[in-house]
Parts: structure tokens; C-alpha cells; sequence
């Protein structure tokens, strides 16, 4: 995204090559430009501006690609590790 | 079926600017269902939104001079991108819809007009196998929808980038800072008793302010300076915008005259306070991903924990020394 970038190297996605189909619905909902299409294969070019929103596996039909998507703002991390631990009710807090 | 206007009424603008600050926000909804704006036939395209009225007025706006077919899920009053990332702008809610309103009897063509950020939690393949209906990706933010419609609907490379300008920076603060009002309260209670019983009203006053200042500095200015404040992690852009405040409160507050100690413990204390706030804004940012955050917070809560632990041997150890 122009004007910022986010940690490096942290990103859970994957994508297997010999599973796309070449559809290009992950070129289509990604928000960041992180894939690009190679004749009938889908590419990743930009790894680290992946938010792990998880657009791109949701809508998969092959089902090529994976990522640990889900909850990433501190607050919404926090509630889970006090649910995790039992601190915390699940469902209080906008993250939860 | 309703038929809606495009046109939004001073008592939509004071909803959103309500909701913006926090009131009435998690009630602030529409029924789902089908809407037309303007006067539709058949052939005309069917946008699909969340029930948040924030949303809605947004989409509804944005299609003044079209007439479209607005259908409406129940996302529970939540916007589309935290509704999808939920699930409930999903494919089964959506299924689910065009059922519910006969979405087939009522248009002849097969398409749905999708905000691409609902894309997480909406399997576009899944829907078409269920439904029969298309499912077409059209645009990030409502305001480029009549451009994609005019365009023979080709979504242009700008209408699928995200952007966080300084005024979509800027809209997001209100609601961060009631969110945040009790423990701020709570916790600058807490500091102004502990200054007060040690060393007075006055020490009291300056020990509450210099704790605003920092989460002032944390909640509003980080976020605002986001882009030009230097690092990529979160943390270390509030962790800056809280030194600049503890510069600031040195100069207003006679720091020539605090004691080293002290004046340590400042400089300590109050960026890791500003740096907890600014680290809470990912949760705001539209390119912070769960991985980098979960990283960083493991980093940063103990880093910031063990200074202000330091700060406060700091000002005990420089009293009592």
C-alpha cells in the first residue's frame, strides 16, 4: 500500500502452484497487490503486504492457497489470550 | 418493497457523526433485505452491503442517479470489512438473503454486485453453486460504485487498492478514544492518588497530566502521524510520538528542575505508555496483518511492562535515596 509497509516476514500465506487453476480470484480480492498471474498460474509477488485478511483462500475454488487469517488488532489479541486463559468471558470487547 | 432515497438527511449525517464518537454504535442499523434505489427493472445490478447503517447511508449515497437493487444483510450492525473477517458477510448469510427475498424472481440477470472488502468471509465459488448467482468483486470504497457502473463495470486498479489518508486516519480517532475513556480514567485516578499521597496536590496534577499527554500522544497523534513517523512496527511509531510528548512536557512543566531520576523515568515511562496506544490502532490500520501483531505484542507488552517497572524503582529509589 502506497506510503506503508508492515513487519516483513511474518506472513502465514501460501500458495501452491501445482494446485491453481488460474482463475485469478485472488487477483481479484486482494486489497494489496500481493498476487499476479502468470499465464494460467497464479504468482505471488509482493509477500510481505499481505494483511492475512484471507480474501484470497476464502475464494479459491482449487483451494491452492492457505493462511492463518483472522482477529489482528492488539485489543482483539489480547481478549483472545484472556479467553484462552479463562480471564475473560467470550463475547465482551468489539473484537471478540 | 422499500423504496430508498439516495439523498442523506441531517438525521443520517448526525447518526454517522454519533457513531463516529461511540453512541448508540453497536445498535446503529437497518433491516436487511431488498431496497431499490431510484426505479429498477429487472436488468439492473444488485449491490449487496451490511446492515450497519454507516454503511448503508454510504452505499446509498454513492448511488444517487442509478437506479440498482440494494440488497442488505444482516450483519448485525457491523460494517462489511469486521462483519466479513466475523463471517457474518459470509456466504451463508448471503445465501441465505437471496433466498429470503426472491432475489431470482425479481431480477432476470445472475449477478451480485459485492464490496471486495466483504471478500474474506464470502466464497464467491460457493455462492454460485448454491445460488446460481454470479458473484463479481466491484469495488473497495462505496464512492467509486458509479464510476464502476458507468465503466461497463471494470473495477480500475486505484478503485482495488486500500488507502489510509489522513482524514480516513482521522474519522477513526473519536471512537478510539471513548472506547479507551474508562481505563483512562481509571488508571490516571490511580496515578494522580499515588503522586497526591507522595508528594501533593501539585505533584498529583502534573503526574495526571503527563499521563493524558502520553495517551493523548498514543491514541491521536501516532495515528495521525502514522505514515511519517519512522519504524514499521506500531509500537516504535507511538513509542516516538510519546518522546516528543515527554520533550514537550519537560519544557511546559520546569523538567530543569527534576531530579535525574525523575526526569529518567519520564522519558521512560510516558513513550511506553504512548506506544500500548498507538500498538491498539492496528486494529484500525487496513495493513496490519494478525501475524505481525501477535509478533509485535510480544515484543512490545514486556518491553513496556519492564520500563514502566524501572520507571517506577526510578522515582521511588530518587525519593527515598
Amino acid at each position: 500500500m502506497k506510503g506503508y509497509r508492515y513487519l516483513s516476514g511474518v506472513t502465514t500465506l501460501e500458495l501452491r502452484p501445482e494446485d491453481c487453476v488460474g482463475c485469478g480470484r485472488c487477483l481479484e480480492v486482494c486489497p494489496h497487490r500481493v498476487f499476479a498471474l502468470d499465464g494460467t498460474k497464479a504468482r505471488i509477488i509482493d509477500l510481505d503486504a499481505c494483511m492475512e485478511c484471507g480474501a484470497c483462500a476464502k475464494n479459491c475454488p482449487a483451494a491452492a492457497i492457505t493462511v492463518d487469517s483472522g482477529v489482528g488488532c492488539a485489543s482483539g489479541l489480547i481478549n483472545e489470550w484472556l479467553q484462552e486463559r479463562k480471564l475473560r468471558r467470550v463475547g465482551s470487547g468489539c473484537c471478540s | 418493497m422499500p423504496r430508498i432515497t439516495t439523498e442523506l438527511s441531517f438525521a443520517d449525517r448526525l447518526g454517522t457523526c454519533k457513531a463516529r464518537w461511540g453512541i448508540g454504535r453497536m445498535e446503529y442499523m437497518v433491516p436487511p433485505g431488498l431496497y431499490a434505489v431510484g426505479t429498477p427493472t429487472p436488468d439492473d445490478p444488485v449491490v449487496v452491503t451490511a446492515n450497519y447503517k454507516m454503511s448503508y447511508d454510504m452505499v446509498r449515497s454513492s448511488l444517487a442517479g442509478h437506479n440498482t437493487w440494494l440488497l442488505v444483510l444482516e450483519t448485525f450492525g457491523i460494517n462489511v470489512w469486521c462483519a466479513a473477517g466475523k463471517g457474518t458477510f459470509g456466504t451463508d448469510e448471503l445465501e441465505k438473503r437471496v433466498d429470503s427475498v426472491g432475489l431470482a424472481t425479481v431480477v432476470n440477470h445472475r449477478c451480485l454486485l459485492l464490496p471486495i472488502l466483504g471478500a474474506p468471509g464470502v466464497a464467491a465459488h460457493e455462492v454460485q453453486k448454491r445460488t446460481g448467482f454470479t458473484v463479481r468483486y466491484a469495488t473497495i470504497r462505496a464512492m467509486d460504485l458509479p464510476s464502476y457502473l458507468d465503466n461497463d463495470m471494470v473495477t480500475t486498479p486505484e478503485m482495488q487498492e486500500l488507502t489510509f489518508t489522513l482524514r480516513e486516519r482521522l474519522v477513526l480517532i473519536p471512537v478510539e478514544l471513548v472506547l479507551a475513556l474508562k481505563s483512562i480514567g481509571l488508571i490516571g485516578g490511580t496515578i494522580f492518588l499515588a503522586a497526591f499521597l507522595m508528594g501533593g496536590e501539585a505533584a498529583g496534577t502534573k503526574a495526571i497530566i503527563a499521563w493524558l499527554g502520553a495517551v493523548f500522544a498514543g491514541i491521536v497523534v501516532g495515528p495521525l502521524l502514522l505514515p511519517w513517523l519512522p519504524g514499521r512496527s506500531f509500537a516504535i511509531k507511538g513509542g516516538i510520538a510519546g518522546l516528543g510528548w515527554s520533550f514537550v512536557w519537560y519544557l511546559l512543566a520546569g523538567g530543569a528542575a527534576w531530579s535525574v531520576p525523575v526526569s529518567l523515568a519520564a522519558f521512560l515511562a510516558l513513550p511506553a505508555v504512548s506506544a500500548f496506544y498507538t500498538l491498539n490502532f492496528t486494529g484500525c490500520s487496513t495493513y496490519t496483518s494478525r501475524s505481525g501483531v501477535k509478533k509485535e505484542m510480544r515484543l512490545a507488552l514486556p518491553a513496556m511492562g519492564a520500563v514502566l517497572v524501572v520507571s517506577l524503582v526510578l522515582v521511588l529509589a530518587g525519593r527515598f535515596l
